[in-house]
């Protein structure tokens, strides 16, 4: 089916493609079925028009989750949206759920959060599922071993009418890491690492899979922040082979019961890629080689490690020129630079890539005790309302507060700046984010991509310094 | 609603030769509140054609009046970034049908397609002779017969195929959308439901 041969072993990607092609279009694409659908407020509401224009049910909507995440406030949510446009279409998520039997994990609800957290946290992400949503870090779910991706509307709305999408099969391509990672060095670094080897569009037309002893050796938490990234870099999508840590890690979860779980467990054990299975790309990494890693520019590629420059014009290739110097212009940096020293105004750790309890016990962790540089304003915004709790009942909320930072509700708030958290014009911005694009933040804002280790030093000493130093 | 079926195209092109567009650039996020298809054009490239006090910015090539027309010729991977299917509204709203470049980012493309918007894919040289062509004689007229998905510009004595799978280019020359599709195979979605493989 996927014109490998069958002796030669299956990829981990092949096993679950397979279970889900419907039918096969000649000369055309696939049929795939989707097992899980989230949906937002701001990719949805046309999805939802167009089917009722044209009278067509949703499907199966017990297979769509709903949150509301990408243009909510991250401050006094219990009160009405005072944006009138975001209010709209947080209403319209409201009425569309209802409307059309879906659960909705809205504002205010125990279970809201931005929705490439709470789908793992919840238990709705299981292994060998596919799943999309219409938000390209749909790729994060991939570190439980399925096939996510993020789709436009039109295709929100196809899966909405029939849980099917017309696709292609994409090459498959391996990035095996192996050995210890230095001290410091988070899986944030691993992804912006890779980026800055491959580029932006390094692994357009392919999906990955991450492996090797240093992928087996991280968290949950850490394996989503690779997965979440791996779309930076034009892959279509990233998964990790499910594991002990996996099934772990979904035991006890609010939308899988345990019943489930033993049902799963043999099945799910069986996802990984067959040992002589062939890949069409493979790339080898040794963890060692990787320092903690820091964007000087406007794509997620521009990326270099802490002590590094930032590199000579030079050195980059001659169609690509205009554009670097544009980004540095951009950037209100030079070639050359250090990165290291760069005063720095605000700090966010927050958004899809870095926003889990993991990240925020990292903070804790390193600004106990300390205090916020007094010129940098510094916002944490929790990926969820649950991770928002056990931040609290772990004492890391006191913390944090102690060090002067904002401890915001939950939502993706500064990573696109749809609602009120905007950087200024600009201003320097150390986020825990997935982009550093013009205008991302803010208009004319400037984002330096980095983990939440390196941000949180960031905040103490108001300029981009390395960790590690003060560890 | 956008406007279905593309079947050919003789325009002038505008040329924005910038390397990895990303969809925030295309449309920024501010711009995505709205919960209609319509009206995204008057945002497209909102950042690049308007300065921040929101005049225009006279030295974006969009807003100058030598170059217009149906197709966009740009730097490779474009559509990075987002899923947002605005992008794609944007483009073709504006007034856009086709986009010539190296390679396109992989969501962008679908949505592009979804919205019967051509991404129309030739190998880098060709996109800088294009870029290069167009921003020296912007007059220029380019041609795209989609039932022979050939790409011609007679001053150039060039012409070239394009790649584009029969199925998808069935759906430009009839107007016929994915949707439809997967609906009229309902049945067999059902059965595949009912009947689901296992992992081998």
């Amino acid at each position: 089916m996927s014109g490998k041969l069958n002796l030669m072993g299956k990829t981990l990607f092949d096993k679950i493609w397979e279970c889900h092609i419907v039918k096969e279009i000649e000369e055309g694409p696939s049929v795939l079925y989707i097992d899980r659908h989230y949906i937002h407020e701001v990719t949805s509401p046309q999805a939802f028009r167009s089917l009722e224009e044209k009278n067509i049910p949703v499907f199966r909507p017990h297979q769509v989750w709903a949150t509301a995440d990408h243009n909510i406030p991250t401050q006094d949510q219990h009160l009405p949206i005072k944006d009138t446009l975001s209010a709209q279409q947080v209403q319209l998520l409201t009425e569309n759920c209802r409307k059309h039997n879906i659960k909705l994990m809205g504002i205010g609800h125990p279970f809201n959060g931005i929705v490439h957290v709470i789908g793992p946290e919840l238990g709705i992400t299981q292994p060998g599922m596919t799943i999309v949503c219409g938000d390209s870090h749909t790729s994060t779910h991939g570190a439980f071993g399925c096939l996510a991706f993020g789709i436009g509307t039109s295709e929100v709305e196809m899966v909405l009418a029939t849980q099917c999408l017309l696709q292609h099969r994409p090459k498959i391509m391996r990035i095996q890491i192996d050995g210890q990672l230095q001290p410091g060095v988070l899986s944030k670094d691993i992804i912006l690492y890779l980026i800055a080897r491959l580029s932006t569009n390094g692994a357009t037309g392919y999906f990955i899979e991450f492996a090797g002893d240093t992928i087996r050796n991280l968290s949950m938490e850490a394996r989503m922040t690779i997965c979440n990234m791996s779309i930076e870099m034009g892959a279509r999508g990233g998964l990790i082979a499910p594991d002990e840590t996996t099934f772990t890690y979904l035991r006890n979860r609010e939308f899988l019961s345990d019943e489930e779980w033993e049902k799963q467990l043999p099945i799910w054990k069986t996802l990984y890629s067959d040992p002589a299975a062939s890949f069409d790309k493979e790339i080898r990494i040794n963890a060692a080689d990787i320092s903690p890693m820091i964007t000087y520019g406007t794509n997620p590629g521009m990326g270099v490690g802490i002590g590094d420059k930032i590199p000579l014009l030079k050195d980059v290739e001659a169609s690509a020129q205009k554009d670097y110097r544009h980004a540095l212009a951009y950037m209100g940096l030079n070639e050359g630079q250090a990165m290291n020293g760069l005063h720095i105004d605000y700090v966010f750790i927050g958004s899809c890539t870095n926003a889990r309890i993991e990240d925020l016990r990292i903070v804790a962790d390193f600004i106990k005790g300390k205090k916020k540089s007094e010129h940098v304003t510094a916002w944490i915004v929790p990926g969820s309302k649950q991770v928002a709790e056990q931040a609290e009942q772990e004492g890391i909320g006191t913390i944090l507060r102690d060090a002067g930072f904002q401890l915001r509700q939950p939502g993706c708030s500064a990573c696109l700046a749809m609602n009120e958290d905007k950087i200024p014009e600009g201003k320097y911005c150390v986020s825990t984010s997935n982009r550093n694009f013009e205008g991302r933040q803010g208009i004319n804002a400037r984002t330096i991509l980095a983990s939440p280790l390196t941000a949180a030093a960031a905040a103490i000493t108001g300029h981009i310094c390395d960790a590690r130093m003060l560890l | 609603m956008t406007s279905k079926k593309l079947t050919n195209i003789i325009s002038t092109a505008v040329p924005l030769p910038a390397e990895n567009i990303d969809t925030d650039q295309i449309i920024p996020a501010r711009f995505l509140k709205a919960t209609h298809r319509e009206g995204f054009g008057n945002h497209l490239f909102y950042d690049w054609r308007y300065n921040n006090k929101g005049a225009l910015n006279p030295d974006c090539i969009l807003n100058q009046p030598a170059w217009s027309g149906r197709i966009l010729i740009a730097g490779k991977n474009f559509g990075c970034g987002s899923s947002r299917e605005h992008a794609a509204w944007a483009i073709k709203d504006y007034g856009f049908d086709v986009i010539i470049c190296s390679f396109f980012a992989d969501i962008f493309r679908n949505n592009a397609l979804n919205n019967f918007l051509l991404p129309l894919q030739v190998s880098e040289e060709v996109v800088q002779q294009l870029l290069q062509t167009v921003t020296a004689y912007p007059s220029l007229i380019l041609e795209i017969d989609m039932a022979q998905t050939l790409l011609s510009v007679r001053e150039l004595n060039l012409h070239l195929p394009f790649p584009m799978n029969s199925y998808k280019k069935s759906c430009f020359l009839n107007g016929h959308d994915d949707l439809a599709y997967l609906l009229s195979i309902k049945e067999e979605i059902k059965n595949f439901e009912r009947n689901r493989p296992v992992y081998k």
